[in-house]
């Protein structure tokens, strides 16, 4: 058997793993494998920051739920990936990062575009490595995508110093992985199921809560079918929507800060809350003690840490989503539960999510539910952090897992142009939305230049309202309308998609919204969409930070 | 109630697996008491003893926590009445003269041991508990502590074989 260099080894561990696309960015110390994508053996994506190679890849990974792959020199290139690997880390996202390093006799010695990426990036991956002897390299890159893809999935690092990927060895991927202190496929034993069923079946207000979880286990069919037997409500997590259809009368939106008010009393009038792939986040729950008050909670997770970590849970079932649900189907019984869904239909007609078109300018609302009405609601939403994701959240009927991509936990501005770009990637045929706010989108629009160069037709809308506006929101409520950096200069964005050779177009009138938006849906290939928006605009309704989530306000 | 208790953990011997522990503490907001490493039987692990303050809710948080690192193998919680468990301390005191006999019944008394001494120092090694330890400590606070250097606790299961 000939000798493979480091470099081809990784190559061809990477098409054993079915890899089909790199998000990467070239350097100093990752040339060896650029020298083999020369001969395209796998595609790669040249992306503008090495930040929106973890991104795009990340993207990539939301939207086809396999392992996305993003590739970055050492040093500089290295810390680049950092917010990203820290965005999928927060929402479990499978991604595989690979960094080049500098020589194996270098590290240490504060060599030029050294960085100590494992150092670095270990509180922010599921797991990560420095392989310093090219014997270790196929063994770890084939344990980086177990690692990253079972359990709950997560990403990893794998950093490699520049004299490995030219170091010779013979290749051999082996079949097995052989990891003792890692058990992520155990099945669920049952423990704790026919308890769950009986508190289910006895249940006069029960909701399920779904999240992320349901999504990346692919347990959102069966979610149905519980919830439609049973008939129990379900609320779903930022993280969860497109788990369970919006406009289903069972479906409650989102809870939680910005959620529903119709979701926010059920949860505090339910007397069991099945949480299934959540983790209890702090938006979600609002101050503790407030928190589904008269509610025993089942907590459904794969993740056994996750269970009474934020909330005192009543019966944990610790496993994969889909396997958990699928055992409990046939247990849970049919019931009416007449009095209760009345209940719920009763609050979705009093306080309805809505919104007042009471200014002359375009209500960044309406953007959303135009853009979900020209795309009959089968779009993939990316989005960014802030006032428009929360809308975006809130008027887009979202009916399909992994259609809505975007930071949840961490909160990343200027994740959603790089992560459309991986969306893009990964579903070529379909339309791929990235609802974007000036603030956010000024924080990687480089990606404009990648975008353009592979011709990928995402639209861009810009919910242009001139401010940091979530933060400019809480300004206004809180500290008494002191708008402390938060009113931009906005470059002219028409101009700027220009420069990148991409189709612009500027909205600001309401009666001209549908037809321009209309024209950019159309259009075959990218559009940047600048819609100047009411700018003073809120998004409602708010349970303000440290109330309880029955003391939210707006929304009238 | 929050109390100290002891986690016996298997990792595998592999660089960056302390700073990986570590830095599961600090991120997580969970305090270390003490830590110690050391190689096992098999050359491809290595036993951790940490004595965490916990209770009961953060020590199941702990433990899930830990169990998630891919290095950690085993996670097993030691029942304080029914471990042995040790600590070692160097302890060098100032003393003259006169008063190296009274030190030396002292040290006598808890089964300690003198292990160096120059002109006007001595250097106690005692082994026991960390109570028994910390009463020599404090006894011999009496004549002057110039160092002191501990192992913090390294502890076992009585009887059962893991």
């Amino acid at each position: 058997m000939s000798k493979l260099s480091g470099a081809e080894i990784f190559i061809e561990s990477l098409k054993r793993e079915q890899v089909e696309v790199i998000f990467g960015y070239p350097g100093g110390k990752n040339i060896p494998i650029y020298n083999l994508l020369y001969d395209e053996p796998i595609k790669h994506i040249l992306v503008r920051h090495e930040q929106a190679a973890a991104h795009a890849a990340d993207g990539y990974a939301r939207s086809t739920g396999k392992v996305g792959v993003c590739l970055a020199t050492s040093g500089p290139g290295a810390t680049n990936l950092v917010t990203g690997l820290a965005t999928a880390y927060m929402d479990s996202v499978p991604v595989v990062a690979f960094t080049g390093q500098v020589d194996t006799k270098s590290i240490g010695k504060d060599a030029f575009q050294e960085a100590d990426i494992r150092g670095i990036t270990m509180p922010i991956t599921k797991h990560n490595y420095l392989v310093t002897d090219i014997k270790d390299l196929a063994r770890t890159i084939k344990e980086a995508f177990y690692i990253a893809r079972t359990g709950r999935p997560g990403p990893v690092l794998i950093d490699m110093p520049v004299d490995v990927l030219a170091d010779r060895l013979e290749f051999e991927y082996p079949e097995e992985v052989d990891l003792p202190g890692y058990r992520p496929n155990l099945p669920f034993n049952g423990q704790g199921l026919d308890k769950a069923a009986a508190e289910i079946n006895k249940a006069e207000r029960p909701v399920i809560f779904a999240g992320g979880g349901v999504i990346s286990s692919g347990a959102a069919e069966v979610l149905r079918d519980l919830a439609r037997k049973a008939k129990i409500p379900v609320t779903t997590s930022l993280m969860g929507l497109g788990a369970y259809p919006i406009d289903d009368e069972l479906s409650l939106g989102m809870p939680g800060m910005h959620g529903s008010k119709y979701a926010n009393y059920a949860l505090c009038e339910a007397d069991l809350l099945i949480g299934v792939g959540v983790r209890f986040d702090d938006r979600v729950t609002g101050r503790l003690d407030a928190f589904a008050p008269k509610a025993k909670i089942i907590h459904v997770d794969i993740d056994k840490a996750e269970i009474n970590k934020n909330v005192d849970t009543f019966i944990s079932l610790t496993g994969d989503a889909r396997d958990v649900l699928s055992q409990l189907l046939p247990l849970v019984e049919e019931i009416e539960r007449k009095e209760w869904l009345a209940q719920i239909a009763e609050w979705k007609r009093e306080y309805p999510l809505t919104y007042k078109d009471d200014d002359p300018a375009i209500k960044p609302q309406a953007v959303v539910e135009e853009l979900n009405n020209l795309s009959e609601g089968k779009a993939i939403i990316v989005t960014e952090v802030g006032q428009h994701q929360m809308w975006a959240a809130q008027y887009y009927n979202y009916s399909y897992p992994r259609n809505f991509i975007t930071s949840g936990g961490l909160g990343t501005m200027g994740f959603g142009l790089p992560a459309a770009v991986g969306a893009q990637v990964g579903r070529p045929g379909e339309l791929v939305v990235d609802i974007s706010g000036d603030g956010s989108f000024q924080m990687n629009l480089q990606e404009l230049a990648t975008i353009s160069e592979y011709n990928l037709p995402v639209k861009i809308v810009i919910i242009n309202n001139g401010t940091l506006g979530m933060v400019r929101q809480w300004q206004e409520l809180l500290h008494e309308k002191r708008y402390s950096s938060t009113i931009l200069k906005n470059p002219d964005f028409v101009k700027l998609a220009a420069a990148f050779d991409i189709k612009a177009i500027r909205i600001e009138e309401k009666d001209e919204l549908r037809a321009k938006l209309k024209e950019a849906i159309d259009y075959d290939g990218p559009v940047l969409i600048d819609v100047r928006v009411a700018w003073e605009e809120n998004v409602w309704p708010m349970v303000p930070p440290g109330a309880g989530n029955h003391e939210m306000i707006g929304g009238e | 109630m929050s109390s100290k208790r002891i986690l016996s953990v298997t990792v595998a011997n592999k660089p960056g697996v302390l700073s990986r522990i570590t830095g599961l503490f600090s991120r997580r907001n969970f305090n270390i008491n003490s830590l110690n490493v050391g190689e096992t039987d098999n050359p491809e692990y290595s036993r951790m003893t940490i004595v965490v303050d916990a209770n009961d809710r953060t020590l199941d948080q702990i433990k899930s926590q830990l169990d998630k690192l891919i290095e950690v193998i085993k996670i097993t919680e030691l029942d304080r009445s029914d471990i042995v468990d040790r600590d070692l301390a160097l302890i060098r005191v100032s003393s003259s003269r006169n008063q190296r006999s009274e030190i030396i019944q002292i040290v006598d008394t808890f089964r300690a041991k003198i292990v160096d001494l120059s002109t006007d120092t001595i250097m106690i090694e005692a082994t026991g508990t960390s109570s028994k330890i910390e009463a020599l400590i404090e006894i011999l606070k009496d004549f002057g502590i110039i160092d002191i250097v501990r192992t913090g606790i390294i502890a076992l299961n009585r009887g059962v074989v893991e």
